[in-house]
This record gives C-alpha cells, sequence and structure tokens, in this order.
C-alpha cells in the first residue's frame, strides 16, 4: 500500500520569500460580502510575508502603480493578489509583476470574488474566515513558486475556417486581405449558407448576395 | 461571395468535411475529406448543358424543395464555386447503356465518374469555427400542422417564395393552389423560448425576420391581410424599432399570443384559434398562409468538432466562449476562435461583426510568426527514473518517450507536452516534476487549508478549464453554496495525485471532490479517464483500510455547469456532516502510522 512519498510538511520559508499580500475590495464587490481589512491584517504575520494591505482596486491603474512602486521599496520577490478570478485578471498582473523586473511566475491569486463573496453573500463572518484561509493556501503555494520561462515556437500563419456562411466568409476575406493564407472549409457544395437564401435582410432590407 | 472564390490567398474546399484536428495552437493538423464532386471544378463553365439531358429530377435543396434540380446540377444561380457535380447516389449511372447522358453532352470533358473522395491535410496557426446553425424543424410541433398542412410553412420556405430568384419568380402562392393568399399569418418563437420543444433561449433573429416579412408582403400586396402572434417583439437593434413602426402603420396586425390549435378548413385555409393576452379572448383567425418563424438550433456537427478539437458547449448546445464579456469570440483551447451562430444564435450584422473579431484575434496571435508557450510542462527527475514506461503510456500527446530496453530514463518533448500533469500523477516514483503545479506548491496549498479547524472543511480539487471556470460560474451566477469549500486549482484533474489525496486526509479533511471536465470533453484529449481510474482505485484502497470511500468524491463539471457545481457543493457538505470527529482522528491515525 503506497500511501507515501509525501514530502515533510511545508510550512517553512525554506526559499526566503519576500512576499507582498493584496486582498482587493472590487469596489463592493468583495468587500461587501468579506472583511477585506481584517483578512490582510491576518496573513501580515504569515512566515514570508513581508507586507500585507487591502487595496480598493487591485486592476486599476492606482492599484497596479502602488503594487509595483511597493515591490521595488521592498524588494519583493512574489506577491499574492487575493481579489476575482485568475480566469480574468491572471494575465493582467503577470504583466504587472513583470513590469517592474519579476519573474511573471511568482505571482499568485486567490479568488475571494467569484469563489467567495459572490457565492457566500450575507455571510460576512464565513466569507471572510473562508476568503482567510484562500489567502493562506495563497501564501503557502507562493513561497514555492518557481521563476518559469516562456519557450517561442514557430508557428504556421495561416487559418482554417470551417464554415462557408456569412460569419465563415467575412472572417475569411478579412484575413486574406490582411495578408494571411485561409483554408475555407464547406460541407455543402456552394459557401453562402442560410445567408444565400435569403430574400432581403433586416436592418437595411437590401439583398443578401 | 465571389471575392472568396478569386481571391488568391484563399483555398476554397467546398463539399469538404474536417475529420480530425490534432496539435496545438501555431500548428494544427487538419485532416479534409473533400467528398468527389465528378466535375472538374476548375474546368467546368457552368454553362448547364448537362443538366439539361439529364434525367433525373429531385427536389431542390436551396428551395427548401419548392423546385427541383437534376443529378448533376449547380447549387443556385451565384454559387461559388460555380461548378456543377453530380450528386452520385442519385445520378443512374455512368455505364453508356445506362445513361451517360451528361458526358455526351460535356464540350469541356469536365464530367468524370472515376473522381474518388480526397484527402487534404492542412498545417495551419489558428482555426475560426463559423459553423453557423441549424433551422428548427416544426414537425414536432404538431399542433401548428406543419407537414400535415400544405399551406403552412416554415420561414425559410416562406423566404424562397418571396426571392425573385425563387421557384416561384418572387410572386408568393400558396403551394395548394399556386393562388396568391389574401391573409397572412406568422406565428414566432417556434422552438425557441420553451421548455417543452425546441430551445429554451431566445432565436435572436425571429422578430426582426418577420417583421422584414410582413414589409415585404405589404410592398407587393398592400391589401393583404398580415397578422404575427407573438410573445414579445424584440426589435432591440439599431434601426429595428423602425422597421416594427413601419410594419403596424402599414397596418400589420401584431395579436399577443401564441395559437393553441391550427385546422385546415375545406379550401386549404387554416383556422387558427388564439388566446390573445391583451384583452385575455379567445379569438380565431382564418388564413389563407400560415408561416412559422423558425428558431435557430446549433449546427449538426457542433458536437462532433466540439470533441474533436476539445471545446465546450453551453447547455443549449452551441459553443462556449472563453470569457462571455471580455473573450467573447476565443474559445477556451488557444488558436481556436468562434464566429456567427456557432456561438448562439445571432443575426447577419452580429456575425459579420463577430466575424471580423475572430479574424482579428487570429490575427493578433499569427503576426509575429512565432507563439509563447506556457511552461507548465513536465520535467523528468532523471536520477529518480526507473524508465518503467507508464508515463509514457498515460501521456494523451504522445509527449514522452521511455527507452525502456536500454534503461534510459523518460524524455518529454516539451512543445508536445500540453501540461496536463498526468504523467506526474501516474509516476510512482516521483520521477516528474510539473512545471508551476509542483508536488510541493498543491500539497502546500492543502496544508495551509487544512491547518486549522480541518474537520469543518471540504477539499476540492478543480481543473481549470471545466469545474474551475464552474465555480466562477457559478459566482457570476451568484449561486449560494456552503463557505467551507475551498478550491485547489490544477490546471487537468489527471494531475491530482494520489499522494494528496491522501495528505488531505491525513491531514484531517473529512472529504475530498475531484472535478474535472466531462469525459469527451477533456481539455487534454482524455487525460480525465486516468483521473477516474486513479479515484476508483483510491476508493478501492480506503475501503480496504476501513475508510468510508464516500469521503472521497468525483464529479465531472463543465464550464457552463454553474449550478451543477453549486449543488454538488451541498451535496459535499452533506456527506461531510455525516463524518464523525472520531471518524477523521481514526483516519489520521492509520494513515500517519503506514
Ligand atoms: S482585481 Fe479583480 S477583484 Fe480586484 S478590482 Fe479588479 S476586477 Fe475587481
Ligand atoms: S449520368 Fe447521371 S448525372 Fe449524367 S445525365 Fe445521367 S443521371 Fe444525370
Ligand atoms: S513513469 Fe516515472 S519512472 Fe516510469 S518512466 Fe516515466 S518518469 Fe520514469
Ligand atoms: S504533462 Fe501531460 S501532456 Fe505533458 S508530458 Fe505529462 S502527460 Fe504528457
Amino acid at each position: 500500500m503506497t500511501t507515501s512519498n509525501v514530502p515533510k510538511k511545508s510550512s517553512g520559508n525554506e526559499n526566503n520569500a519576500r512576499i507582498g499580500v493584496y486582498v482587493c475590495h472590487c469596489g463592493l464587490n468583495i468587500a461587501q460580502s468579506v472583511n477585506c481589512k481584517q483578512v490582510a491584517e491576518g496573513a501580515a504575520d504569515t512566515d514570508g510575508v513581508v507586507l500585507s494591505k487591502d487595496i480598493p482596486y487591485a486592476c486599476s491603474e492606482p492599484g497596479q502603480q502602488q503594487i509595483k512602486q511597493d515591490i521595488l521599496d521592498n524588494g519583493l520577490d512574489r506577491v499574492v493578489i487575493a481579489s476575482c478570478s485568475p480566469r480574468l485578471h491572471e494575465p493582467t498582473f503577470k504583466q504587472m509583476v513583470q513590469s517592474v523586473g519579476l519573474n511573471p511566475y511568482m505571482m499568485e491569486m486567490a479568488n475571494l470574488r467569484e469563489q467567495c463573496s459572490w457565492v457566500h453573500m450575507n455571510d460576512i463572518d464565513n466569507a471572510t474566515r473562508k476568503a482567510e484561509t484562500l489567502v493562506d493556501m495563497a501564501i503557502s503555494r507562493a513561497r514555492h513558486l518557481q521563476p518559469l520561462n516562456e519557450e517561442t515556437l514557430p508557428l504556421t500563419k495561416k487559418t482554417l475556417i470551417i464554415g462557408g456562411g456569412v460569419a465563415g466568409i467575412q472572417a475569411a476575406l478579412d484575413l486574406a486581405d490582411s495578408g494571411y493564407d485561409v483554408t475555407l472549409v464547406e460541407k455543402q457544395p456552394s459557401i453562402g449558407g442560410i445567408m444565400a437564401q435569403l430574400d432581403k435582410t433586416f436592418p437595411t432590407m437590401d439583398c443578401s448576395i | 461571395m465571389t471575392d472568396v472564390g478569386r481571391h488568391p490567398r484563399i483555398k476554397l474546399l467546398t463539399l469538404s468535411e474536417v475529420v480530425d484536428v490534432k496539435g496545438y495552437v501555431g500548428n494544427f493538423d487538419v485532416k479534409i475529406i473533400k467528398r468527389a464532386k465528378y466535375v472538374d471544378e476548375t474546368a467546368c463553365t457552368a454553362c448547364g448543358e448537362c443538366a439539361k439531358v439529364c434525367p433525373v429530377v429531385r427536389p431542390d435543396e436551396f428551395n427548401m424543395g419548392l423546385a427541383s434540380r437534376k443529378a448533376i446540377y449547380s447549387p443556385f444561380p451565384q454559387a461559388v464555386p460555380s461548378s456543377y457535380l453530380i450528386n452520385i447516389k442519385e445520378c443512374l449511372g455512368h455505364n453508356p447503356a445506362v445513361c451517360s447522358k451528361c458526358i455526351e453532352v460535356c464540350d469541356k470533358k469536365c464530367i468524370n465518374f472515376h473522381m474518388s473522395d480526397e484527402e487534404i491535410v492542412e498545417h495551419v496557426g489558428s482555426i475560426i469555427v463559423a459553423t453557423g446553425l441549424k433551422p428548427y424543424d416544426p414537425t414536432e410541433l404538431d399542433e401548428y400542422g406543419y407537414t400535415r398542412f400544405e399551406n403552412v410553412l416554415t420561414s425559410l420556405e416562406f423566404e424562397r417564395l418571396v426571392n425573385a430568384g425563387g421557384p416561384s419568380q418572387g410572386s408568393l402562392v400558396r403551394p395548394t393552389d399556386r393562388t396568391h393568399p389574401k391573409s397572412v399569418g406568422f406565428i414566432q418563437c417556434v422552438g425557441s423560448r420553451s421548455s417543452r420543444k425546441g430551445g429554451e433561449y431566445c432565436s435572436n433573429i425571429c422578430c426582426m425576420n418577420t417583421i422584414k416579412s410582413t414589409l415585404v408582403l405589404k410592398e407587393h400586396y398592400p391589401d393583404m391581410e398580415v397578422k404575427v402572434f407573438y410573445i414579445d417583439i424584440r426589435a432591440f437593434g439599431k434601426g429595428f424599432e423602425e422597421l416594427y413602426t413601419r410594419s403596424r402603420k402599414l397596418g400589420v396586425q401584431f395579436i399577443r399570443g401564441l395559437p393553441g390549435s391550427v385546422e385546415e378548413t375545406e379550401n386549404k385555409s387554416l383556422r387558427i384559434a388564439v388566446e390573445n393576452s391583451a384583452t385575455s379572448s379567445l379569438e380565431f383567425h382564418e388564413l389563407e398562409m400560415l408561416v412559422l418563424a423558425q428558431g435557430m438550433q446549433p449546427a449538426p456537427s457542433t458536437q462532433r468538432l466540439q470533441e474533436m478539437m476539445g471545446l465546450q458547449l453551453t447547455p443549449d448546445g452551441f459553443y462556449l466562449e472563453a470569457h462571455p464579456k471580455l473573450q467573447p469570440v476565443d474559445a477556451a483551447t488557444r488558436g481556436i476562435f468562434y464566429a456567427g451562430c456557432a456561438e448562439g444564435p445571432k443575426d447577419i450584422k452580429e456575425s459579420v461583426t463577430q466575424a471580423s473579431a475572430a479574424a482579428v484575434r487570429a490575427i493578433r496571435l499569427m503576426h509575429k510568426g512565432e507563439i509563447t508557450t506556457e511552461p507548465i510542462t513536465a520535467e523528468v527527475i532523471t536520477e529518480k527514473c526507473t524508465s518503467c514506461g507508464i508515463c509514457g503510456q498515460v501521456c494523451p500527446y504522445n509527449a514522452i518517450t521511455v527507452d525502456r530496453k536500454n534503461k534510459q530514463p523518460a524524455v518529454v518533448n516539451s512543445a508536445a507536452c500540453a501540461g496536463c500533469g498526468t504523467c506526474s500523477a501516474e509516476c510512482r516514483f516521483d520521477a516528474i516534476s510539473m512545471n508551476h503545479y509542483t508536488d510541493q506548491q498543491i500539497i502546500g496549498q492543502v496544508d495551509a487549508m487544512l491547518e486549522k479547524a480541518a474537520d469543518s472543511k471540504i477539499l476540492v480539487f478543480a481543473c481549470n478549464w471545466c469545474s474551475y471556470a464552474g465555480a466562477d460560474y457559478a459566482g457570476v451566477s451568484r449561486l449560494q453554496y456552503p463557505a467551507n469549500a475551498h478550491l485547489v486549482r490544477v490546471m487537468c484533474s489527471g494531475r491530482v495525485d494520489e499522494k494528496f489525496i491522501w495528505e488531505g486526509f491525513r491531514q484531517g479533511a473529512p472529504v475530498v471532490l475531484v472535478s474535472g471536465c466531462h469525459i469527451g470533453d477533456c481539455h487534454y484529449i482524455d487525460a480525465n479517464h486516468w483521473t477516474e481510474k486513479r479515484v476508483n482505485r483510491i476508493r478501492k484502497k480506503m475501503s480496504k483500510l476501513g475508510i468510508r470511500p464516500e469521503r472521497l468524491q468525483l464529479e465531472w463539471i463543465s464550464a457552463a455547469e454553474g449550478i451543477r457545481f453549486a449543488e454538488k457543493m451541498k451535496e459535499m457538505e452533506a456527506i461531510r456532516q455525516t463524518v464523525t470527529g472520531q471518524e477523521i482522528a481514526e483516519t489520521i491515525e492509520l494513515l500517519t502510522n503506514i
């Protein structure tokens, strides 16, 4: 029975990480269900955390400016942004840290909006507790982040378009006129799709072909 | 349309279908079957002599069967390409004794019965899915009598009848007696906005399409009685309200209520019963022709292509975009974009707008001529590798080679590795490390989560593409669920290593959920098969150890299934409540001493 191979409990800060934590209010989107200030204060004395703040809008220009300044002033080597889903703003914050010389993979997010404040509304105690745990989890992960470099690969400058109706035709012409090769695949013997069958079309009331 | 046919940069393959897509953003290999047309496309001048002599007469699809064509035909006058083709199933045969009439009359000698389907492989950097829609077939709505009563038409059939190039040269006639109808009724929302039949969604175009048709009618036949039966008229677009007003001014009657039944009268007119909800009275109307404003459904190829390319669908069956507001034309799979009705019902203007957007998104991706790949890839720790070969077997991308004979450690081709992490989870010797999702990083999250009040928590592993996105969708929809559910994000459920789950239980988790894309929808081809096998294996071990296997759950949750996600969280909480403190303590002890 193998349930072994588990590394030692990983709470230490063996990488000597210098982490900045930002708990975003997103206006009221997060702040109405999560006590952001409390979450930020709670994270402040976690291993590896150099500074921890709540912030009105992390993604806004002033928000990003502040974080970048903090990174430079405090020699932070990684940040945790506790805000919306990484599926939304991970690229934004990756770029942000990169612009002040951090590797983009040294940024970690905790999802306090889609997966906390919005799904535990009017439950400020439990939502705040969960937010604290989510931030702890992100910090723990952040301590073990490693810089990574993107590879570049050659790419074929050509597009396949599946379907030769009005949308496929328009996309094909836009691409081809911009100098890209296009292969347009249509199941029927002619392109044109449903549009070709129409007499007049709204709102202009003119012919479709 | 003709611009497409003659553009030097556009290769047009008609009567063709995509049958396989391999590869990844920047470098897709696409296999296409080009069906034989039996007429040489490049030589045919579309003189039409062949069709004149062809004895086979068939209903013409372009005219919705309201006209006929031959077995050798051009799809419609403005077709691109304009060349003729033979429907070989209808053709009598090329044996001279049987027919071959077309061959005899074709001066260009472009008819060739020995043509066969061609397989073409295209190497492309991006793909735009513009597969369009399928008009709803109202036959199943028996109460409207479509196909039972000949003068009940679909909107597309009507469209062909009022088209100057159509079977009646644009003069509207009743199919039964070829007379001009003096009254025409339109029924809205046929196959739309219904939980019973068709789709629950609004098909977007049918209101305006009907209004357009009423204007066409009033223009040609000012005295015609035109009635529209509707639930709401949705005329929200630019210039739309104006057309609606014009239609009403011209005397078109808009009657709020959908007919309950349609009957045919002796003279083949239609008698309909409708509850007018504006006046709350039951009304009867007799109309000489009835047009069903058919809704839109996903194109028949949608599911096949979805599986082939690992895309996702909304519950309606249309393609799901990466983000409904911010990435409306991107698929979650990098390098694939949507245009037109493939993504959802839309009108021509919106389709064109989206198509241009998709084209620009594709250009944005391709213009540099190179592509940066995410460094989330597998790395072999050669000292630990025993060359067992498991990783090579489980990798959905064949990105790992193991030279077992010579006992050489596994080698990952990082360009082919998509980063699912299955190899890392399946290697029994911990010899593969996943960049950005290392054991240490994930276990760090699990430990931090369970550090305090572990017994009150639900540990959830969610894949980035489906389940984590489904959880986000629950958030966007403000679906409420217990606040003790905590997600650990992984790229693929295939990454969820046995040891993460054991670690969860060892740290006192009452319940653990592993969630990923539905089987068949995995973003990494079929990596979730390994997830399923693994979870079953662990549950067996749990049984043997005397740990209740229900405490480990597996659920497939798609990016569109916010409701399912929220429901599963409630279910997890119900299971959690059955797990006693003693049970947790025993599990911890068992797993710590093993
Ligand atoms: S970072 Fe996300 S959560 Fe914060 S303000 Fe911006 S959108 Fe809102
Ligand atoms: S050989 Fe076939 S296509 Fe040609 S004329 Fe005869 S039936 Fe028509
Ligand atoms: S599964 Fe692990 S040990 Fe086996 S060949 Fe692959 S890396 Fe080596
Ligand atoms: S991470 Fe997935 S794609 Fe990459 S080598 Fe391992 S199994 Fe293959």
